[in-house]
């Protein structure tokens, strides 16, 4: 059973092809119902609704990254929202270059935003974000070194625990009211919008929206693959490990702060990937990305759906936002009333989440179905 | 200018050019030797001019009453503590000063703390499995996948603790003897040159206790490894131990057999007699 390559490793277990065979049924079911069946009808779905499922899809992704430094870690980052903004940063920075002479200006280069500042030429960091792979790599890049430098201080002093969660709270705080700034060069409060297409298809177009759904589901497919291949891993239960008794992984001879960065940058890059297809979806990339909250809202998902499953931050993920359409839809001014309730009936009656109530039920009935078995199966 | 001549000198090796994993140097006798150590703690000598050394293969006991300085002591061995002044070295090459707790573990010193902490979360067969002496960094650990040969190592071990049937069972749900056993299989993994270990049987039942006597007679022995072993119990001292250290206020009081130190007048005065007077 022993697989060889690493990656493939997940692959043999069941709940990882229950996982991925239900995302791509997913995929292809949404795929079918809004291509085949005619608007109108009421199993169409809309190019509405395959956006928005495309946006769950992304925030999905982005509790995943929470949930392998949380769950398995046990850092609980309340700044994984900043890596999830300069992953779309990146993503809108490209976009914006898309945008070429078509803007209100009609400037060739420079974005609407800075003609109106009256800037001369394009800064610096902005150079080559024209190229899609360029842009495509820093997405990448740009949360991975910001992990890589924040973690890197964080974990070399030992900083854990709930110091660690306020300096990232600090940290996305600090970079929401950096972004703000117009000289910045990120179009201040207004971020970036205004996009028209992405790698030559038109962002406007239906078929564009389904292509960036399927994207995404696939991405998310694949940072779950990723995820699960490092937590089944003996790095894995290292993890587990530090996050149980830090000091006495330490002692077995592991380099605990490098095991923390490198999972702690695997995860950042994962929100960045999310941020990145969370962008051309919704059409607008601006600073309220690194709002605090927006950060320890994502921390909630995965409590919601069951913490150190993986499977559970997608469903707490994709729950939580369905319920906040629906909530911000009926009665706006409740929404974030609902939430706690939600969290404090969560914590209370599910103390393991969603995830934690199917793996009970699925227990349950394997062994009801085991006391019961054979006679029946026998003679059917 | 005289430093540049050193680097052009061709037949100087470097410090960092001879393998770090090298063999520890036992030719000479002893494996751990500890000269005029002495540490403080906001000027109260924790250990004091300590004198200590522990021969290849090994099992010593180590007595004294609270605060006399033996986990201070197991501190220093291990990296945690530095001291003020002494020598600490490790075989006749290894000079324990000068490394830091992940070198000194990966060269072949292995602790097992008075608590027991094993990894509740993950089974008894895992535990073994990340205590095992393996490449450490972050890319093979990833890679890494359970060989025959690695089963085989960690078969071994849960034999000699005496936790096979227990092997997939969480840590966490195991007793506190059995917490204990699995410590020191995870130091057995780690194949230390030398084993320390803190108060083993404190807080164990009689019979847990016997089991854990023979577990350490087994473990100590030529080719194999040294032990050390802090411990409290009198009478768990006198059932496995050959030579006994004494320490009294962070420095050697007496040392020899159990039979030779248990009638020393100065002994019996400072711990042997607060004990039996009691």
């Amino acid at each position: 059973m022993q697989s060889r390559s690493w990656l493939l490793r997940p692959f043999s277990e069941r709940s990882t092809q229950l996982f991925i065979g239900v995302l791509l049924a997913a995929l292809a079911l949404v795929t079918v119902l809004h291509l085949a069946v005619p608007a109108g009808h009421p199993l169409n779905v809309t190019a509405y609704t395959v956006n928005l499922f495309g946006k769950y899809l992304s925030y999905a992704l982005l509790a995943v990254a929470v949930d392998l430094v949380w769950g398995y870690l046990g850092i609980l980052s309340l700044g994984h929202g900043a890596f999830f903004a300069l992953g779309g940063y990146a993503m809108g920075m490209y976009l914006m270059r898309q945008i070429g002479d078509r803007g209100t200006y009609g400037d060739p280069v420079l974005p609407d935003f800075m003609v109106f500042l009256n800037w001369e030429s394009l800064p610096w960091y902005w150079q080559g974000f024209d190229m899609a792979w360029f842009a495509f790599a820093m997405v990448l890049l740009a949360p991975g070194a910001l992990a890589l430098v924040f973690g890197w201080l964080a974990f070399r002093s030992r900083v854990t625990g709930v110091y660690l969660s306020i300096i990232t709270q600090a940290m996305t705080f600090a970079l929401m009211l950096a972004f703000f700034r117009n000289e910045m060069g990120f179009g201040g409060n207004n971020g970036l919008t205004d996009f028209r297409d992405i790698l030559g298809f038109s962002l406007r177009n239906d078929a564009t929206r389904l292509g960036l759904f399927i994207a995404t589901g696939v991405a998310l497919a694949l940072g779950y693959v990723i995820c699960r291949a490092i937590v089944v891993s003996k790095l894995g239960r290292v993890c587990v490990a530090t996050r149980d008794a830090e000091a006495r992984t330490r002692f077995l001879g592991y380099r605990v702060e490098r095991f923390q960065l490198f999972v702690f940058v695997i995860s950042a890059m994962l929100a960045g990937v999310a941020g990145a297809l969370y962008v051309p979806q919704v059409g607008i990339i601006n600073p309220s990305e690194f709002e605090p909250i927006f950060s320890i809202e994502i921390v909630l998902w995965v409590a919601l759906g069951g913490r150190a499953t993986l499977y559970g931050a997608v469903i707490g993920a994709i729950l939580v936002n369905y319920a906040k359409t629906v909530f911000t839809g009926v009665m706006p001014d409740a929404w974030l009333f609902a939430l706690g309730a939600l969290f404090v009936l969560v914590t209370v009656f599910l103390p393991r989440g969603v995830a934690g109530l199917l793996a009970y039920r699925f227990k349950r009935q394997r062994r009801s179905s085991d006391d019961t078995a054979t006679p029946q199966e026998a003679s059917a | 200018m005289s430093l540049l001549r050193s680097l052009a000198d061709r037949d100087r090796v470097f410090d960092f050019l001879v393998p770090a994993a090298s063999p520890v140097d036992v030719r000479h006798g002893p494996i751990l030797y500890l000269e005029d150590v002495t540490v403080s703690f906001d000027g109260f000598k924790a250990i004091d001019g300590l004198d200590l050394t522990i021969d290849d293969g090994e099992l010593r006991c180590i007595i004294g009453p609270n605060g006399a300085g033996k986990t201070t002591m197991m501190d220093i061995i291990t990296g945690k503590t530095r001291p003020d002044t002494g020598k600490v070295w490790f075989g006749s090459r290894h000079d324990l000063l000068a490394m830091n707790e992940p070198e000194i573990a990966s060269l072949g010193i292995g602790r097992k703390f008075q608590k027991p902490t094993v990894f509740e979360a993950l089974s008894v067969f895992e535990n073994l499995e990340l205590a095992m002496a393996a490449d450490k960094r972050i890319l093979p650990t990833l890679m890494a996948c359970l060989t025959g040969e690695v089963r085989d190592r960690i078969d071994e071990v849960l034999a000699t603790i005496g936790l096979a049937g227990l092997r997939h069972r969480p840590a966490g749900i195991l007793s506190h003897g059995q917490k204990q056993w699995l410590e020191i299989g995870m130091l057995l993994m780690q194949r230390p040159r030398l084993l320390l270990v803190d108060e083993p049987v404190a807080g164990m039942t009689e019979q847990e206790m016997e089991r854990t006597a023979e577990l350490l007679t087994g473990l100590a022995g030529a080719g194999k490894q040294s032990v050390v072993v802090v411990e409290h119990d009198m009478g768990f001292v006198r059932s496995i131990a050959r030579q006994v250290t004494v320490l009294h206020q962070g420095s050697v009081l007496a040392e020899g057999s159990m039979d030779r130190i248990s009638h020393d007048p100065k002994v019996i005065e400072v711990y042997l007699g607060a004990e039996e007077a009691a």
